[in-house]
């Protein structure tokens, strides 16, 4: 027998976080996220850490920033309008370089909308996260093994280039239960957070946490040298999966738990003869741009599908250029499309061809 | 191949464990499985149902709009899933708590009296359990010697008239002559 | 030649930009002189909020963090139960800690939290030019509340150390001011105090400072004093509110 159990996607987060060191969790009750919180609670005092839940999810995304400004491995977790709540602090994070995982188990919006799962909050963790030039390290898983993988690997992301990492994945990624394995994670070899504020213990000059810069030059300096990190990780950590692209004429986009319906449509439209494939961006910022426009080169449509009213499709047709046709197919408000509409789509897509 | 699941009914009558009972067993025994609830509110309001996907194949989408079985342990959910049923699908039915059959003729349809013969039988709250070893028996998609191994590895050994609950109302589930 | 008078160790040796006469200036020094005689300076980790004192990180001779708006406590609990052995404190204005921050400062005192809150209440917003306060008292003229505070319209003001006085996690509940020598004394007192009981593990600590805002108040600093005995002293009485142990559960 392998080493695979059975676990709910947010279980997988929580457990994935503790295995890579993250002992110390600050967080609200929201579905459909909850279970990360609670198996925190449940977890951490058993393996000398604390789960902490806050007033607010303000007061839990500012208790995480004061536990990585001390230099420890911390992280939240929330759904899409206790997201909008964290934002403020997000933004501070990012103005702080300071490195943290903040989870985003998506439901459907605007407003307290509805429980069911979504992808509404693309622009929100790619775009529009807190005030201020800024981004984050957006990870879509699209498996619960993957919710606990890329949990893992975003610690290691935001430490190496210190800016907060997001885990953007939905209520039905969080709620479901699929074997996950724990046991292979790769680890980095990780900077020393010399810049932490934890007690210089008089054996350095104190260390600032801070994200005001009153004169603009300096503020428009200590900007660029952000950018000039993030412009490392657009260089070194674009992940995207690809599936039967080698012949697709027609390219589906999409991410999380809509590319698993993606792949089954892709099986069906194949089935009636439509050479349909996949790419599945696995880091949506960085977004696969470069990929997606060595594709455009030889597939003759794409497609984005999407469990909102059509978000990631821009940066699609960024990438694409204008090369060829970039179409959308959405289902919203927690709805998750079904494989039937989705190969129905490929096939009228395929007829206009 | 792929089999998608839906079980559905009450809160109470065991419906998560059911599907969770069955997608465990599909990981143990080398199959890609997963297995869906449904959350929220609509779960405090005495419906329950999950979807659970048992395949050889990587499996895309978890969620199922037409399961090839269901099984529906209340009206509401006989009502509600009944006409989704794949053609070729099996339903099985409690047929102690839903006074209806099916009209199609493209399924399989199992009525299953197993909440009352749970109750005969001193196995209050087991009648999802004696459902299980029908499913299994009648589709065959585990050695029911295995579906029973897993389905007690799970209750802790002190926890004997638990365990032996369990292993009566698999065997009546397995010993039904069902038409 | 014996040195009678210096600048703390604590204190970074950098003009300040606080206004003439404003009282920042001396709180900063006791806090600072608290830091220094409890020889704590190494494991000390500040909280600078949004206001007045928002340059605070650049005063102060320990780690500093520069928190968003109201969210000091919340900071300050992320380091402190990440790191137990620091000693951790935010100095806060009054629109900071009781009306952005209420919530924060509410909850980071009623779980107990093991810090030092140091709390600047001039009845005004400073930073921003002169606008009503949460700490604001009746009549009081600002530029938000220019026909004076009316209870009907802009509510009462909130007496801080009082209402925090009533939660089973704070240890100290002490209201001081710094308008006259003696004051600063007791002032100075209280602060080592709430420093203290951190070391000490006795849970959340807030001194309430009254301070003066001779600028927005429109009142050369002579009479800012005076202005602070006179309205503000009544207002808002100085003593101690509570004094003692944060309620806990055995480990």
């Amino acid at each position: 027998m392998s080493n695979k159990v059975l676990m709910k996607g947010n279980e997988a987060i929580a457990e994935a976080a503790i295995s890579a060191g993250c002992l110390y969790f600050f967080g609200y009750p929201i579905t459909p996220q909850t279970e990360v919180a609670e198996y925190m609670a449940r977890r951490l005092p058993k393996v000398g850490g604390l789960c902490l839940q806050a007033e607010s999810e303000v007061a839990a995304i500012n208790m995480l920033m004061g536990a990585s400004a001390a230099g420890t491995r911390a992280m939240t977790s929330s759904s899409s309008p206790g997201i909008s709540l964290k934002s403020e602090g997000i933004s501070y994070i990012a103005g702080c370089d300071l490195p943290c995982l903040v989870v985003n188990v998506q439901r459907g919006g605007p407003g307290l909308g509805g429980i069911q799962p979504s992808q509404q909050d693309y622009y929100q963790a790619t775009r529009g996260v807190g005030h201020g030039d800024l981004r984050l390290i957006v990870l879509a898983p699209s498996s619960v093994q993957e919710m606990a993988s890329l949990t893992a690997e975003a610690f290691d992301l935001a430490d190496t280039y210190r800016m907060p990492a997001m885990l953007l994945a939905d209520g039905a990624l969080g709620q479901m239960m699929e074997p996950v394995d724990f046991s292979v994670f790769p680890k980095r070899e990780l900077p020393e957070k010399t810049w932490a504020t934890n007690g210089h213990g008089g054996a350095r000059k104190k260390n600032i946490v801070n994200s005001l810069f009153i004169d603009p030059n300096e503020l428009e300096n200590s900007i660029r040298a952000r950018y000039e990190r993030y412009a490392k990780v657009e260089e070194n950590e674009v992940r995207y999966e690809e599936y039967m692209t080698e012949d697709a004429e027609i390219i589906l986009v999409a991410f999380g738990i809509t590319a698993r319906i993606a792949k089954s449509a892709i099986t069906e439209a194949r089935a009636k003869g439509v050479k349909a494939g996949l790419l599945r961006p696995i880091t949506l910022w960085p977004f696969p741009k470069k990929r997606l426009g060595e594709l455009a080169d030889r597939a003759k449509a794409f497609l984005s599908v999407e469990m909102s009213m059509g978000q990631m499709v821009d940066d699609v047709r960024l990438a694409v250029n204008g090369k060829k046709p970039v179409s959308f197919f959405g289902r919203t408000g927690g709805i998750i499309p079904s494989v039937e509409e989705v190969a129905a789509e490929i096939m009228k897509l395929a007829e206009s061809l | 191949m792929t089999t998608r699941y839906i079980f559905a009914g009450s809160g109470g009558q065991g419906i998560q464990f059911s599907g969770k009972q069955m997608a465990k067993t599909g990981m143990h025994v080398g199959k890609n499985v997963t297995f869906l609830p449904s959350y929220g509110p609509e779960m405090r309001g005495g419906t329950s149902n999950c979807t659970v996907v048992i395949s050889d194949e990587e499996i895309g989408s978890p969620s199922v709009s037409s399961p090839d079985v269901l099984v529906a342990m209340n009206l509401p959910s006989f009502d509600k899933f009944e006409p989704k049923i794949a053609q070729g699908g099996i339903l099985f039915c409690d047929s102690t708590l839903v006074d209806k059959k099916s009209e199609r003729d493209d399924i399989k349809a199992y009525y299953v009296p197993a909440t009352g013969l749970a109750n005969e039988n001193g196995l209050l709250g087991f009648a999802n359990v004696i459902l299980l070893g029908v499913i299994v028996k009648v589709t065959g998609i585990f050695d029911c010697a295995d579906f029973e191994d897993y389905l007690l590895s799970n209750i802790p050994a002190t926890k004997t008239a638990l365990i032996e609950k369990n292993k009566k109302a698999l065997e009546i589930g397995y010993g039904l002559e069902i038409e | 030649m014996k040195t009678v008078f210096d600048r703390p160790e604590a204190l970074s040796d950098v003009p300040l930009h606080y206004c003439p006469g404003c009282t920042h200036g001396i709180v900063h020094r006791l806090v600072a002189e608290t830091i220094d005689e409890l020889g704590i300076l190494g494991q000390t980790v500040g909280i600078a909020p949004v206001g007045c004192s928002v340059f605070a990180y650049n005063y102060f001779e320990c780690d500093m963090i520069e928190a968003a708006h109201g969210r000091a406590p919340a900071v300050a609990t992320g380091v402190k139960r990440t790191h137990p052995d620091t000693v951790v404190f935010t100095y806060q204005g009054d629109g900071d800690l009781a009306a952005i921050g209420t919530a924060e400062t509410v909850h980071a005192a009623t779980r107990g939290e093991n810090i030092t809150v140091i709390f600047i209440n001039n009845c005004i917003y400073g930073m921003t030019g002169g606008q009503m306060a949460p700490t604001t008292i009746p009549g009081q003229v600002t530029t938000t509340s220019p026909y004076g505070r009316k209870r009907n319209v802009q509510g009462s003001p909130i007496r801080v150390c009082e209402m925090l006085s009533t939660l089973d996690g704070v240890a100290l509940a002490a209201r001081v001011s710094v308008d006259c020598p003696k004051n600063i004394l007791t002032a100075k007192k209280t602060i080592q105090k709430a420093f203290r009981n951190q070391i000490d593990k006795k849970g959340f600590s807030i001194v309430e400072v009254l301070s003066t805002c001779p600028t927005n108040w429109g009142l050369a600093p002579k009479d800012a004093l005076e202005w602070l005995r006179q309205n503000m002293i009544p207002y808002y009485p100085l003593g101690v509110y509570k004094d003692g142990e944060a309620i806990r559960d055995a480990e």
